[in-house]
């Protein structure tokens, strides 16, 4: 029986990569464990190990063919005796079995979120780990922001994030980039990528796995002026640091009577990845939202994620920049240039609609902007509030909306109690209650902490059937 | 140190508690060597005379603190320095214009050494206007970036990984200025310490950590607290040097504070000192400081006052009169006199201040 090797999973989020490398050729023998290919993913290069014994009868996909799906039959192994051509002709997609291959870090670059090497087997996904298709792109309007005449390019979350560093690096010697693998592993989600080399060790700091003293190694040299960016792995590591935060960043200045400003940026992934359970999947938002002293953004396109961080850089309070794994390798048009700065604390209408408001912020922006545009095909008109900043919150730009469409439904992936959307639907109610035509409904992650099953944890993150039942209720249709 | 009294049930504390202590070297511990105090440079006059007065001012100045929260002018919390003058009185003779100084919450001696105004502090303790914080801060919570005082710290430890990132930007501006991160026995068992002797030695930062050694965290003995009770070997598995310090006698202080200080200003990376003291009052005024007996502290007080080391010194060494130290007495006096009538009468914070402080603008692009 033929045995399909299969495009291997390498990360927690990974859905394509590139084969970039056949080492082996049609009609070698492989053993189990010789490596047989390389694969690019968006983290990193990553070794594919054989398991099985056989003949390499058929290359499938060819060196160099980027964005090859996971799961995606990539070669085909004859096993011992059997007929290699047969093999060949008939392989790809006849075999029901798990793929024969599994990956070994080439790089030792292991998924950055677990922090350990890599031991991804290479089995089918029954489902996308991603508990919705990802909406696309293109519904997200951030347009009307673009400096006029501005040249346009498609660009990921992830390279929008590294350019703002580096553009502001380049800016102002004061900043620099400290953290676990920012260095010389380029990122553990790569983003990072580059800034070494360009900007030396000095200015990009590999620290130990410390948070607690890097933060606050962060926030003394904040405290003299320097603009640290402290970037953690993830936000569920910086719990680790968060007395250095709130006890520290935050306060300093009323403590000090205003002389001790602390100019420093915390950022990293935030919220929920993919199986990656419970202690790797916390969305921090409405904590850090609680403490006065900071502020808080969160975004969902590239050209927000670029624009704002470089506000944040440029701003003197502590800001928490709250990224998300899920989105980073996400693409959305961007504009060029060195000096396009998105405004903390401005929300953004990214699709006018006149039935409903849906606000969310971050990845709760798929959710909201899939269930619009379903909703549109059911004659609701919804309009879409992208917040990008939790705080200062522009609440403003969200009350202006509910008193045009007296209807709200608020979305996060967050955990319900005290929750951001709690804090939304109670500034509606204080400043817009009698515009009311029903009470506000928010959509959220369930009152539990994260599962590993990928069932379970499709159930525990909100999905877009939430969000356009919670707009049909509010809409009494 | 949020902490109300805590009347502790423990055991009378260890016997050899009191026993004086003893300025040794620790680059030749374990051998039993000790660094006589005779290889300690004495100090002049000038130098003694400076001293007497630093340290007299923050004693009398902490004594009027203690006056002022019986009087309720003072609230919340308050640490007083009583006992521990001579180890940031040494440290400051042995430091440079632009070095920095961080602390914990027991923090009034080390900012009056640092140049601030005793006014300023004082107002900053009974909350009004003219306080380094406006009044917004308290006992735990003052700074002053003229003075380069990075505060004031109430968390218990966090000012060992600040103090750390103020040695940081040091390196990364290359300016030739040192930290000088203290914090007390208690604070040593603090992870995220070693976190930062870490990091402080890995990158060879200038910060000089101070471990002041008084004997009791909070209500709790040394020896009922620490696995390693020699605190200058709290670097050791990091590689950084550490020496046991007299820190009842400013002259130890200043030699051990100029080797760690040149130490760290050159380049080598970070030192520890620890200084062995003494606090005389209760970890806080609400402190009856039951787990300690007063013999134990009437000795120290009697025979290792800092204080009195060096009046003694002046007297018999440099036979500086009775007058001239009275005159030195009541010229302290009077600051301090000033400094609590300033801090009583001075305003409360305006009320528009509640919401002031709590961001700053960014600059217009």
């Amino acid at each position: 029986m033929p045995i399909d090797i299969l495009m291997p999973a390498l990360s927690p989020t990974m859905e394509q990569g590139k084969l970039s490398k056949w080492l082996k050729a049609e009609g070698d023998s492989v053993k189990a464990g010789d490596i047989i290919a390389e694969i690019e993913t968006d983290k990193a290069t990553m070794e594919v190990e054989a398991v099985d014994e056989g003949i390499l009868a058929k290359i499938l996909i060819a060196d160099g063919t980027e964005n090859v799906a996971v799961n995606t039959p990539i070669g085909v192994i004859a096993a011992e005796g059997e007929d290699v051509k047969a093999a060949a002709s008939g392989g790809a997609g006849q075999s029901d079995k798990p793929a024969a291959t599994s990956p070994q870090a080439a790089q030792s670059a292991p998924p950055a979120a677990t922090g350990e090497a890599p031991k991804v087997a290479a089995a089918p996904k029954a489902e996308s780990a991603v508990a919705n298709p990802p909406a696309t792109a293109k519904s997200y309007d951030a347009s009307s922001e673009f400096p006029a005449g501005a040249e346009i390019v498609s660009m990921t979350v992830r390279e929008a994030l590294r350019d703002a560093m580096a553009e502001e690096m380049r800016r102002d010697g004061d900043v620099f980039v400290m953290g676990e693998e920012v260095a010389e592993y380029q990122g553990a989600y790569k983003v990072t990528q580059g800034l070494l080399q360009e900007f030396g060790p000095k200015r990009v700091i590999d620290t130990p796995i410390t948070e607690h003293g890097f933060a606050g190694i962060g926030v003394g040299a904040a405290l003299t002026g320097l603009k640290p960016i402290v970037e953690f792995m993830t936000f569920n590591f910086a719990m680790q640091a968060i007395d250095q935060i709130i006890n520290s960043a935050a306060k300093t200045l009323y403590m000090s009577g205003g002389q001790m400003g602390c100019p420093i940026v915390f950022r990293g992934p935030n919220g929920a990845a993919a199986r990656v359970g419970a202690q790797h999947s916390h969305d921090y938002a409405a904590w850090y939202s609680n403490i006065p002293g900071l502020k808080v953004v969160a975004p969902y396109s590239a050209s927000d994620a670029k624009g704002l961080l470089k506000s944040a850089i440029r701003d003197p309070n502590p800001i928490i920049f709250l990224e998300n794994e899920i989105l980073y390798g996400r693409s959305f048009d961007v504009p060029k240039g060195d000096d396009i700065l998105v405004p903390i604390g401005k929300a953004k209408v990214v699709r006018p609609g006149k039935d409903v408001t849906i606000v969310s912020f971050s990845i709760g922006m798929t959710y909201a902007l899939a269930a619009a545009e379903a909703l549109a095909k059911e004659g609701i008109d919804a309009e879409v509030i992208d917040l990008r900043t939790i705080r200062p919150m522009d609440i403003e730009t969200v009350i202006a909306s509910v008193q045009k469409t007296h209807r709200c439904v608020a979305v996060e992936e967050g955990f319900p109690q005290s929750g951001v959307t709690a804090e939304i639907g109670m500034k509606i109610m204080e400043a817009a209650f009698d515009y009311l035509d029903a009470p506000v409904a928010r959509v959220t992650g369930k009152d539990v902490p994260m599962p590993y099953a990928a069932n379970l944890e499709k159930l525990a993150l909100p999905n877009v059937g939430e969000v356009i039942a919670a707009a049909k209720a509010v809409c009494y249709r | 140190m949020a902490v109300a009294a805590r009347k502790t049930k423990a055991p009378a504390p260890a016997k050899p508690a009191a026993k004086p202590a003893k300025a040794r070297s620790a680059k030749a511990a374990g051998e039993g060597a000790s660094a006589a105090p005779s290889n300690i440079p004495v100090f002049s006059k000038d130098e003694d005379l400076h001293a007497y007065r630093e340290m007299l001012l923050i004693r009398r100045f902490e004594e009027k603190a203690g006056q002022m929260y019986g009087m309720g002018l003072i609230g919340g919390f308050c640490h007083l320095y009583i006992g521990q003058e001579a180890v940031v009185v040494g440290m400051q003779m042995a430091s440079k214009e632009g070095d920095q100084v961080i602390t914990g919450y027991r923090d009034h001696g080390h900012m009056l050494a640092c140049g601030m105004e005793s006014r300023g502090v004082m107002a900053e303790l009974t909350g009004r206007q003219g306080g380094y914080s406006r009044g917004k801060g308290g006992s735990m919570h003052m700074f002053s970036r003229e003075k380069n005082f990075y505060g004031g710290h109430g968390i218990v430890g966090a000012q060992v990984s600040l103090g750390t990132g103020l040695g940081f930007a040091n390196w990364y501006r290359e300016d030739g200025r040192v930290s000088l991160a203290y914090f007390g026995d208690g604070a040593a068992n603090q992870g995220q310490v070693y976190e930062s002797f870490n990091m402080a030695q890995l990158w060879k930062l200038p910060v000089v950590f101070v471990i002041e050694n008084n004997r009791y965290a909070m209500g709790t003995s040394v020896n009922r607290a620490s696995a390693q009770t020699d605190f200058s070997r709290r670097g050791v598995s990091f590689g950084i040097p550490g020496e046991q310090v007299d820190g009842m006698d400013v002259r130890a202080v200043r030699d051990a504070a100029t080797r760690a200080i040149d130490h760290a200003r050159s380049g080598k990376g970070p030192y520890i000192l620890e200084m062995q003291t003494y606090r005389y009052r209760g970890h806080s005024m609400s402190d009856p400081a039951k787990y300690r007996s007063k013999d134990e502290v009437q000795r120290m007080r009697e025979e290792h006052d800092p204080i009195e080391q060096v009046r003694g010194r002046l007297t018999r060494e440099f036979k500086v009169g009775e007058d001239e130290l009275k005159a030195i007495d009541a010229k302290v006096r009077e600051i301090v006199n000033d400094a609590a009538e300033f801090a009583t009468h001075d305003p409360e914070p305006d009320v528009s201040e509640l919401f002031t402080d709590i961001l700053l603008e960014p600059a217009k692009a």
